[in-house]
């Protein structure tokens, strides 16, 4: 999915009616503006990298974008080691894969089966699906509370792997269907040929084929899983299985007032994904405008 | 062909595991949400049916209106905010360089966790620490208010980083619409004589109207139901002047153990949400899409 026009024209953001000095002060003042809309986006991460590398006394008395003396890297360290970062930290890694690992699996599946196979209630269960783009997850936490309640869950990783499964399933759906569609058959019917069952092509052939969407679904839901916060908060209490995003929530209580500390851990929880977004940004940006339905 | 790839168990074992989910996790609760509103329930214990004592009672709550109003606040700065944003792609889908880099720039808090952000925002709000105040102090301001304990601020103080956060997702949405927009098109009305004026909006925007309208529904229902930020800045605080309806919800399950009336919240949310995506797909629908083929 390129949006850009296979051909790209020598002509600037004016057309060739106003003179070129006009045109030229055109192309600045729209610099200038795209400039002014980034400056607030990036900003705060940079100066979140500078304080996190301050001690409390720098972060007061120096300018707020002003590079400390020595950069203290002990503030990482010490939140690495000092409380449970590390353990949230490596909670949130495995809880991701294996949530993404299945979630892309069984929509691969479910599209699959809806776009290349014949059977009644297709479009119903594809229906069922993507209406559930448009339900508000908070509107299902209470009875998902009570129901891994009941089934002695709550507290239990399962519990928030489980949902995050199912409340990703649409959009990956989404995501995966136009590539499906867009498969040629006649591999498939080469397959069917030399007596290839469905299981075989599915996992033989045609899994290997999306590859390349696979990947963009997997960043997607890393992202979101990742980030998750919810989920996480309502249904773990014990430190062993909280993730990230919670675990830095309640490790900022206790620090409130070492900003370094805090903005380590802020660091340390998004680095993973602004490294992820430095290596796969195009199938990131491709993803999310193909998945535009969740916000 | 035909025979095995209509093998109807196969298809049942590839959809089922998913479907399942599906339905147990999110459809059945949404019908349970439903029905333990009708109920007194404190979360644990028997529940005891009210009827609709839990609706009556939430229709003369001042406080959840004071919510909703706020939420629907919300839902109009976004909607609003895309206007912004429209106008920043449509700049972004001309010929200009780099927009690649500025589109992945404006994506980036996009990325990032509520938390985080929220983590942020709360050290750049910092009354005498953050770098707002020490910028407004900078440039002459002597008393910069302390934006997220200042009842009539905190709620605009909260808007900034939730719209904030969805910009780049929104720009980069027109921005791949408008770079769908046949390049033919676009040259034929230039050689027409078509100004860059003309082409944004006569051509351009009328073609992507159907984005538009999904963008809309998109900021108004994710306004409606936002939670995250306002929960870990201020937690609806204070005294209740940046709660909104999710919020509202949550603390009154998960705090009061009043799951009932939660739940009431929690459905009065789905339905305001359904309604407000079938009024706004009414109100915008139009007989003659336009096309390019």
């Amino acid at each position: 999915m390129k949006m850009e026009p296979a051909v790209r024209l020598p002509v600037g953001p004016e057309t060739g009616h106003s003179p070129a000095w006009m045109r030229r002060i055109g192309y600045v003042l729209l610099y200038v503006l795209l400039s002014l809309v980034a400056l607030p986006q990036i900003l705060p991460l940079i100066w979140l990298l500078l304080f996190s590398l301050k001690n409390n006394q720098e972060v007061f008395d120096m300018a707020p974008f002003a590079l400390p003396a020595t950069p203290r890297w002990e503030n990482y360290v010490k939140v690495w080691t000092e409380g449970n970062i590390s353990l949230y930290f490596f909670n949130s890694v495995w809880i991701t894969v294996v949530s993404v690992v299945f979630t892309v699996l069984f929509a691969s599946l479910v599209t699959f089966a809806i776009t290349r196979m014949r059977w009644k209630g297709r479009s119903l269960v594809l229906g069922l699906f993507m209406v559930g783009l448009m339900i508000p997850v908070h509107s299902t936490l209470i009875p998902l509370f009570s129901l891994f309640l009941k089934l002695n869950l709550t507290d239990h990783p399962l519990s928030v792997i489980l949902s995050y499964i199912a409340f990703n399933m649409p959009i990956t759906i989404m995501i995966l269907l136009g590539f499906y569609y867009a498969l040629p058959r006649e591999v498939e019917e080469a397959a069917v040929m030399d007596g290839c069952s469905v299981n075989r092509i599915f996992f033989r052939i045609v899994l290997p084929m999306t590859a390349s969407v696979i990947a963009t679904t997997a960043i997607i839901n890393m992202i979101y899983d990742w980030n998750e916060f919810i989920f996480v908060n309502t249904f773990i209490s014990s430190d062993a299985y909280k993730t990230l995003t919670v675990g830095v929530q309640n490790f900022i209580g206790q620090y409130t007032t070492d900003w370094g500390a805090i903005g380590a851990t802020l660091m340390i929880s998004i680095l993973p994904i602004l490294i992820a977004f430095l290596v796969l940004s195009e199938r990131i940006v491709e993803g999310i405008a193909a998945g535009s339905v969740k916000g | 062909m035909d025979k095995v790839m209509s093998n109807r168990l196969v298809a049942a074992l590839y959809v089922l595991p998913a479907l399942l989910l599906l339905l147990v996790l999110v459809y059945i609760p949404i019908v349970l949400t439903g029905y333990y509103g009708l109920m007194q329930w404190d979360g644990i214990g028997a529940m005891t049916f009210i009827g609709l004592d839990n609706y009556t009672r939430l229709l003369q709550d001042s406080t959840f209106w004071q919510s909703a109003n706020h939420t629907f606040l919300l839902a109009l700065f976004s909607a609003l905010s895309l206007i912004g944003y429209l106008m920043i792609a449509l700049v972004l889908s001309g010929k200009i360089k780099g927009a690649n880099f500025f589109r992945k720039i404006y994506l980036i808090p996009m990325l990032l966790s509520s938390v985080a952000i929220a983590q942020l925002w709360l050290k750049i709000y910092h009354p005498s620490n953050g770098v707002l105040n020490s910028f407004l102090e900078a440039i002459g301001f002597s008393n910069p208010p302390a934006w997220l304990a200042e009842p009539s601020l905190v709620l605009y103080a909260l808007f900034v980083p939730i719209l904030w956060q969805y910009a780049g997702f929104y720009i980069l949405i027109y921005y791949a619409a408008l770079k769908n927009i046949p390049e033919s098109l676009i040259e034929a009305a230039r050689i027409d004589g078509a100004n860059p004026w003309q082409i944004a909006f006569r051509i351009k925007l009328p073609l992507i109207t159907e984005v538009i309208k999904v963008t809309v529904v998109l900021a108004v229902v994710g306004s409606l139901k936002y939670f995250d930020l306002i929960y870990v800045m201020t937690d609806g605080g204070p005294n209740g002047s940046s709660e909104v309806m999710a919020s509202y919800m949550y603390r009154q399950a998960f705090r009061s153990f009043d799951f009932g009336y939660g739940s009431a919240v929690g459905f009065f949310l789905l339905l305001i949400c359904l309604v407000v995506t079938w009024l706004l797909r009414k109100a915008t629908a139009s007989k003659d899409t336009i096309q390019y083929s």
